[in-house]
C-alpha cells in the first residue's frame, strides 16, 4: 500500500473511522454479548498499552499491574456509589483515579529503582499481592474497601440526565448501554494509542529505549534513569488507573477477586504475546486474547455436548490450558512476540558470523 | 510466653517447609538463572498425588501401619514429581536457554498454568482433607505444645537438607553443580556435561516439593489445586531472603520467614491496637521481600554481586 500520496491516507484513515463507528452497530446484529465483548477488548488495549510503557519501552518487567487498574477502579467506586454516599460525576473521578494511580506507580517504582529483571518481576508481583490483601481487608475496622463483598451499585457513566447505561433510541437508531460505552472506550483508546506513539518517538521515549538497552550506558549519555523509570512506572499505573475507573464504571460493582494476579499475568502476556513495545502488536494481543477465550467459551460447550452427549471438560479450565500453552510456545516459537517491534526483529534475526549466544547462563 | 514459644514452634514447622520448597528454586536459579515459577505446583503435585495414594491404601484397608502409607503415597508422589520437573525443563526451558530473559519467565508462567488447570481437571476445585489415620499425640511443653507430627516435619525437613549439602560438598555431582553455577562454559570445557546437571537440579528439587506437598498437606489436614502457588511464591521469597543461589541461604531464608509469619501473625493484632489481624499473615512474606531487595539485595548470605540484570 503506497500511503504517501495525502488524498488516499486521508481516505484510509475515512474509511477506518466509518468501520470503526459502524462496529457496535453491526456487532448488535449478531449479538450484544459481542458488544461487551469489544468493550472488554478495548479496556485491555488500554491496560495492555500502559503496561506496554514499562515493560515494551522501559523494559521494567512488572506482575503486580493489575493493581494500578484495581486502584483506578476502586478510587471511582468510592467516589461515585452509596458505598459512602459520594456521587462525584465520572470527569472529576476518573482523573482522581488516574492521578491517584500514577502516584501508586511511583511509590511502586521508588523502592525498585536498583532492581532489574526477574527480581524486579517478583517484587511487582509481591507488590500486587499486597495491594490486594489489603483491599480484601480493609473492611475493619473502618470500612474502607467493603472487604470481599466489594462495592456494589457504582455510578454509571452519565452527563446530566444523558446515561451511558440506558438503552435508549436516538435519530431511530435503537442505541444500548454498552454501544454508547463502546464509543467512550474507543475515543479514549485511539487517544491513548496517539500518545503511545507520539510518546515513544519523544525525547523520553527514546530515553527509555536507551534504559531498557543499557542503563549504564543511558546514563553516561546524560539521561536522567532514576526520573525517567519513574515516569515510566507513573505512567503506565495511570493508563491502568483510567481504565480501572471505566471498568468500575462499566460493570457496576468491582471486588478484590477481579484482581487478582491472574489478571496481571494476562496483560503482561498480551503485551509479551502481542510483541513487547511495538504499539501495533500490543493492540493485537490484546484484542487476541480477550476475544479468543469467548470464542472457546462459545465453541467448547456445544462441542463437547455433541461428542460426548454432556459438559466432561470445564470451559474455564480449557480456555486456561490453551492460554498456559500457547505462551509456553509462542515463547519458543516466536520469542519476540506474535508482531514483534523492528529492534526485537532484528536482535533476534540469526546473527551471521562467530558470534556465540552471548552468556549460556545468565 | 507460652505464646511466644507456640509461635515459634509453628513458625519452624512452617519454615522447614518452606526450606525444602527454597532449596528448589534456589538450586535451579544459581544454576541457570531461571526463576522456575512451576516449582510450587510441583509441591501442589506431590500433595496431591500422595493423598490420591493414601486415601486409595487407607480404603483397601490393609491394616498396614501409618508411615508405611505414609512413604507408600510418597513413592508415587517423588517419581511423579521429577519425571513432571525434568520433562517441563526438557520441553519449555531447554529451548530457550540463551534467551532473553524474559521468556523462560514466561514460559515459566504458561507451565504453571498448565499444571494448576490439569491438576484442576484430574483432582477437581474443591479441597481435598487429609484422612486422619496418623493420631498424632501432642505433648505438653513448658506451656506450649508440639504433636509429633510437627517434630517429624522438622526432623525430616532436617536430615533432607543435610542429605543435599552431603550431595552438592562431598560427590562428584556435587562438585559438577557447583562448578556448573560458577561458569557453565568452563565447566562445560571441564569435561561437565551440563544438561545433566540442570537435569539432576531440576529432579533434586521436585523430589524435595513432593516431599513438602506431603508434609503440608499432612500438617495443615487439606490439599487443593490452587495451594503451590502461595506457597511456591513464599518459598521463593525465602530463597531470596537467604541469599539466592546459595543452599544454606535457602534453609535460612525459610526457617526466619516460618518465624517471621508465625510471630507477625500472632502478635500483629497486640502491636497495632487490633486494627490489623492475623488475616494480613500472607503480607509478611511480600513485605520482607521488598525490604530484603531494597536494603540487601544479595540476601543475608548471598554474596555481593555488581550487576543483576
Amino acid at each position: 500500500m503506497n500511503l504517501s500520496n495525502p488524498k488516499l491516507k486521508w481516505l484510509g484513515f475515512a474509511l477506518i473511522a466509518i468501520a470503526l463507528c459502524a462496529m457496535p452497530f453491526a456487532l448488535a446484529a449478531v449479538g450484544q454479548t459481542w458488544v461487551r465483548v469489544i468493550n472488554l477488548a478495548l479496556l485491555y488495549v488500554m491496560l495492555a498499552l500502559g503496561l506496554n510503557i514499562v515493560v515494551g519501552f522501559a523494559g521494567l518487567l512488572d506482575l503486580g499491574y493489575i493493581a494500578f487498574y484495581a486502584v483506578g477502579a476502586y478510587a471511582y467506586a468510592l467516589l461515585s456509589s452509596p458505598h459512602f454516599g459520594i456521587h462525584w460525576p465520572f470527569w472529576v473521578t476518573l482523573p482522581i483515579g488516574f492521578v491517584v494511580a500514577a502516584c501508586f506507580g511511583a511509590l511502586l517504582g521508588a523502592p525498585t529503582l536498583k532492581l532489574r529483571g526477574d527480581y524486579l518481576a517478583i517484587v511487582t508481583l509481591g507488590f500486587g499481592e499486597i495491594i490486594r490483601i489489603f483491599m480484601n481487608n480493609l473492611n475493619a475496622p473502618v470500612n474502607i474497601t467493603n472487604g470481599p463483598q466489594g462495592i456494589n451499585l457504582i455510578d454509571p457513566l452519565r452527563i446530566g440526565d444523558f446515561s451511558f447505561a440506558k438503552n435508549e433510541i436516538i435519530a431511530g437508531l435503537s442505541v444500548t448501554g454498552p454501544m454508547k460505552i463502546y464509543y467512550v472506550l474507543m475515543g479514549l483508546t485511539l487517544a491513548i494509542i496517539v500518545l503511545n506513539f507520539r510518546l515513544q518517538d519523544s525525547r523520553i521515549g527514546r530515553a527509555w529505549e536507551a534504559i531498557r538497552e543499557d542503563e549504564i550506558a543511558a546514563r553516561s549519555v546524560g539521561i536522567n534513569t532514576r526520573n525517567m523509570k519513574l515516569l515510566a512506572f507513573a505512567m503506565g499505573a495511570s493508563f491502568g488507573g483510567l481504565s480501572g475507573g471505566l471498568f468500575a464504571s462499566m460493570q457496576g460493582f468491582i471486588s478484590p477477586e477481579s484482581f487478582g494476579l491472574l489478571e496481571s499475568i494476562m496483560v503482561l502476556s498480551m503485551v509479551v504475546l502481542g510483541g513487547m513495545g511495538n504499539i501495533y502488536g500490543v493492540i493485537l494481543g490484546a484484542v487476541l486474547l480477550t476475544g479468543l477465550p469467548e470464542v472457546i467459551r462459545f465453541t467448547v460447550v456445544p462441542a463437547q455436548q455433541v461428542l460426548f452427549g454432556k459438559v466432561l471438560v470445564d470451559p474455564e479450565a480449557i480456555r486456561m490450558l490453551a492460554f498456559g500453552l500457547a505462551l509456553v510456545l509462542v515463547m519458543i516459537l516466536r520469542p519476540g512476540g506474535i508482531w514483534p517491534s523492528a529492534v526485537r526483529r532484528r536482535e533476534l534475526a540469526p546473527r551471521k558470523g562467530g558470534v556465540a549466544a552471548e552468556g549460556v547462563a545468565r | 510466653m507460652d505464646a511466644l514459644l507456640q509461635q515459634i514452634i509453628n513458625g519452624v514447622t512452617l519454615g522447614s517447609v518452606y526450606a525444602l520448597v527454597a532449596l528448589g528454586y534456589t538450586m535451579v536459579y544459581g544454576i541457570i538463572g531461571l526463576i522456575n515459577f512451576a516449582h510450587g505446583e510441583l509441591v501442589m503435585v506431590g500433595a496431591l498425588t500422595a493423598l490420591t495414594v493414601i486415601a486409595a491404601l487407607l480404603k483397601a484397608s490393609l491394616g498396614l501401619p501409618p508411615a508405611l502409607v505414609m512413604l507408600a503415597g510418597l513413592l508415587v508422589a517423588i517419581p511423579l514429581c521429577v519425571l513432571l520437573a525434568v520433562g517441563m525443563e526438557r520441553i519449555a526451558y531447554r529451548p530457550l536457554r540463551g534467551a532473553p530473559r524474559l521468556a523462560p519467565l514466561i514460559t515459566a508462567i504458561g507451565v504453571s498454568i498448565i499444571l494448576q488447570n490439569l491438576a484442576m481437571m484430574i483432582w477437581g476445585r474443591s479441597y481435598f482433607s487429609f484422612p486422619s489415620f496418623l493420631n498424632v499425640t501432642t505433648y505438653e511443653f513448658a506451656g506450649a505444645s508440639i504433636t509429633d507430627l510437627q517434630m517429624f516435619i522438622v526432623l525430616l525437613a532436617a536430615a533432607l537438607m543435610v542429605g543435599l549439602l552431603w550431595i552438592v560438598k562431598r560427590t562428584r555431582l556435587g562438585l559438577a553443580m557447583r562448578a556448573t553455577s560458577q561458569n557453565i562454559a568452563v565447566a562445560g570445557l571441564m569435561g561437565v556435561d551440563a544438561n545433566r546437571i540442570i537435569v539432576a537440579a531440576f529432579a533434586i528439587g521436585a523430589a524435595l516439593a513432593a516431599v513438602a506437598g506431603l508434609m503440608v498437606s499432612s500438617y495443615y489436614g487439606i490439599a487443593h489445586y490452587y495451594m503451590g502457588f502461595m506457597l511456591g511464591l513464599k518459598a521463593f521469597t525465602a530463597a531470596v531472603l537467604g541469599g539466592i543461589g546459595h543452599l544454606g541461604g535457602a534453609m535460612l531464608g525459610g526457617l526466619l520467614l516460618g518465624l517471621i509469619e508465625a510471630l507477625g501473625a500472632g502478635y500483629i493484632g497486640d502491636f497495632t491496637g487490633g486494627v490489623f489481624g492475623s488475616n494480613y499473615q500472607d503480607v509478611f512474606a511480600f513485605f520482607v521481600l521488598i525490604a530484603v531487595l531494597m536494603f540487601r539485595p544479595s540476601g543475608l548470605l548471598g554474596e555481593k554481586s555488581a550487576d543483576r540484570a
